[in-house]
């Protein structure tokens, strides 16, 4: 713990890091509770009230918003402040523009939810920001590429620490993907509205293009970068291989560019399109896989810790997820699965077993790690650690299992066919199936987020008891000085 | 357009090309990593930064030099 009782507060900018990781937990909370009533909502219609706020087209961006941009996006500001200050031994370029990224972050997503329940998107999946707030989001990533990179500049280090390449990975990609995708003409300057840039089966790949590489480097390389950093320092081992690690950045980074087209297979976009991205989807299982076995092989030889650190189980069990997903993806980019797997419910489970499974379950890893340390503590309580485990860990599996009997069931229903050449099953046939793996779907969805309260308390009371130990410490010393 | 240009924008050209390129790239980066015993040994001794910090926030606070990184201790 003598990270922050050292250079805590003169060395290092760990206010910001705070400041994200309590919104972190918040946009968790209001994201997935949004998440388990929207899934209620395809289970049990008249929870939609008939009020147009409220209805599950409206609540699903903000669902999505709430829990990628929200809490995954401020999961990554902090830990990547964090990573980079740590690793370079350097205080944060600007304190003030690192402010700035957190007040325009936090008010984009706060503006683009609310926008969305009154009707406002430009309906592109995971970007249905509308232009004004797609600017504060270009301003805030601006200044977010500018510290970052002008931190690790200032290094007192003589490398530049693997976890950190693939931040600024991210964090360039992400501004050529928002930029490119965002392109449009607004109505007016005083109107919501406006017209994309492009039109037709362009405009469909260039939101694919966006939206697979969204997942790529938001949601896969950032995280990454978490692992590169928090799987050793909670393992107090090296990652397995220093070499390993460049090989799977570089190949990572060059084969998620091109895959982007999968989503569109059977549609207008020409066929050598969707089958290089087919191609080049089952090639990016072998760095996919690479770095998974390089953050699990980092334990090899200290395997007990499995038994004894309910953290090390949070991350261990995210690569585990890591690894499962990243081989269902290129098996659902063939395009005979696909031919199945797509417009089914199979697509949601697997988006779900990477984002509750690898994404979510590698931040609560670091995040059980990083706050105790930034407030100089530690956990409140460890027993509450397994319990959120144990809830997360079941509500997953829930939440996939029943995600793949929905779809692939549904998959086979809408292709059926009887001997006449007729479809076996009417559309609402297959919807009336869907009722049961729905109710389990939201039964798993709130086991994950029941899990997610007891980390909230958890850290609540681990920042509360840092306050107390610290305002104890200042009476003490308030004792000795009156006495001397 | 001048004609050798043209001649790169033709698809059974460019996959070609493509793949030689990047192939290529991808077998430097490997040649570069996994030869060189003292290169190797430079490179692996980078993954003990993370577990480096404590000591070199003491050394910070005590007004002495931070230290880079350790050989490679396995």
């Amino acid at each position: 713990m003598a990270q922050t009782g050292i250079g805590g507060v003169q060395q290092y900018n760990y206010d910001i890091i705070k400041k994200f990781a309590i919104m972190t937990l918040v946009w968790g909370l209001l994201g997935m509770a949004t998440g388990v009533y929207i899934a209620s909502e395809l289970a049990w219609p008249f929870l939609n009230f008939d009020i147009p706020q409220i209805t599950f087209g409206r609540l699903r961006p903000v669902h999505t918003t709430l829990v990628i941009f929200g809490f995954g996006g401020s999961a990554l500001f902090a830990t990547s402040y964090y990573v980079v200050q740590r690793t370079c031994q350097t205080r944060l370029y600007s304190d003030w523009m690192a402010t700035l990224t957190f007040w325009g972050w936090q008010s984009a997503v706060a503006l683009g939810a609310v926008s969305y329940m009154f009707g406002y998107t430009q309906s592109r999946e995971y970007a249905e920001f509308e232009w004004p707030i797609d600017l504060i989001i270009l301003v805030t990533w601006v200044v977010y590429f500018t510290v970052y990179i002008m931190t690790v500049r200032r290094r007192s280090q003589p490398h530049i620490y693997v976890a950190n390449w693939f931040y600024i990975a991210f964090i360039l990609v992400i501004a050529l993907l928002h930029i490119f995708n965002n392109l449009a003409v607004p109505v007016g300057l005083f109107s919501l509205k406006s017209y994309s840039l492009f039109s037709g089966v362009q405009d469909a790949m260039t939101e694919w293009w966006y939206g697979h590489n969204a997942v790529g480097f938001f949601l896969t390389a950032a995280f990454l970068g978490m692992m590169y950093y928090f799987v050793p320092k909670q393992a107090g081992r090296p990652v397995y291989s220093y070499r390993l690690s460049i090989v799977h950045f570089w190949s990572l980074a060059f084969l998620y560019m091109w895959v982007g087209a999968h989503h569109l297979h059977w549609t207008a976009l020409p066929d050598w399109t969707s089958t290089l991205a087919a191609t080049f989807s089952i090639m990016l299982l072998l760095p996919s896989w690479g770095g998974m076995i390089n953050g699990i092989m980092t334990l090899s030889g200290a395997w007990d810790k499995l038994r004894t650190d309910p953290i090390m189980l949070f991350l261990i069990t995210s690569l585990s997820f890591y690894g499962m997903s990243t081989f269902e993806g290129p098996l659902m980019s063939l395009k005979s699965v696909n031919a199945l797997s797509h417009y089914t419910d199979w697509t949601i489970g697997h988006v779900h077993s990477g984002a509750l499974g690898w994404v979510a379950m590698v931040s609560f890893g670091s995040f059980y790690h990083m706050v105790p340390r930034l407030y100089d503590t530690r956990v409140y309580s460890t027993r509450l650690i397994y319990l959120h485990f144990w809830l997360a860990t079941f509500g997953i599996v829930l939440y996939i299992t029943s995600m793949w009997v929905a779809g692939i069931v549904q998959g086979l229903m809408l292709r059926s066919f009887d001997d006449y050449g007729n479809l076996s099953y009417t559309f609402v046939e297959s919807v009336a199936f869907l009722h049961k793996p729905y109710v389990w779907r939201a039964l798993g969805g709130l086991f994950f987020l029941s899990g997610v309260a007891v980390m909230a308390f958890n850290l609540f009371m681990t920042i509360r008891r840092s306050r107390t130990e610290a305002a104890e410490l200042e009476t003490r010393i308030a004792v000795k000085m009156a006495r001397a | 357009m001048p004609d050798w240009f043209l001649w790169f924008t033709r698809f059974e050209n460019t996959k070609v090309v493509a793949l030689l390129l990047f192939f290529t790239t991808f077998c430097a980066i490997l040649i570069y990593l996994y030869t060189g015993k003292k290169r190797g040994k430079r490179l692996e001794s980078y993954k003990y930064m993370p577990l480096q910090e404590d000591e070199q926030d003491l050394n910070a606070a005590n007004g002495g030099e931070n230290e880079t990184h350790e050989p490679d201790k396995r």
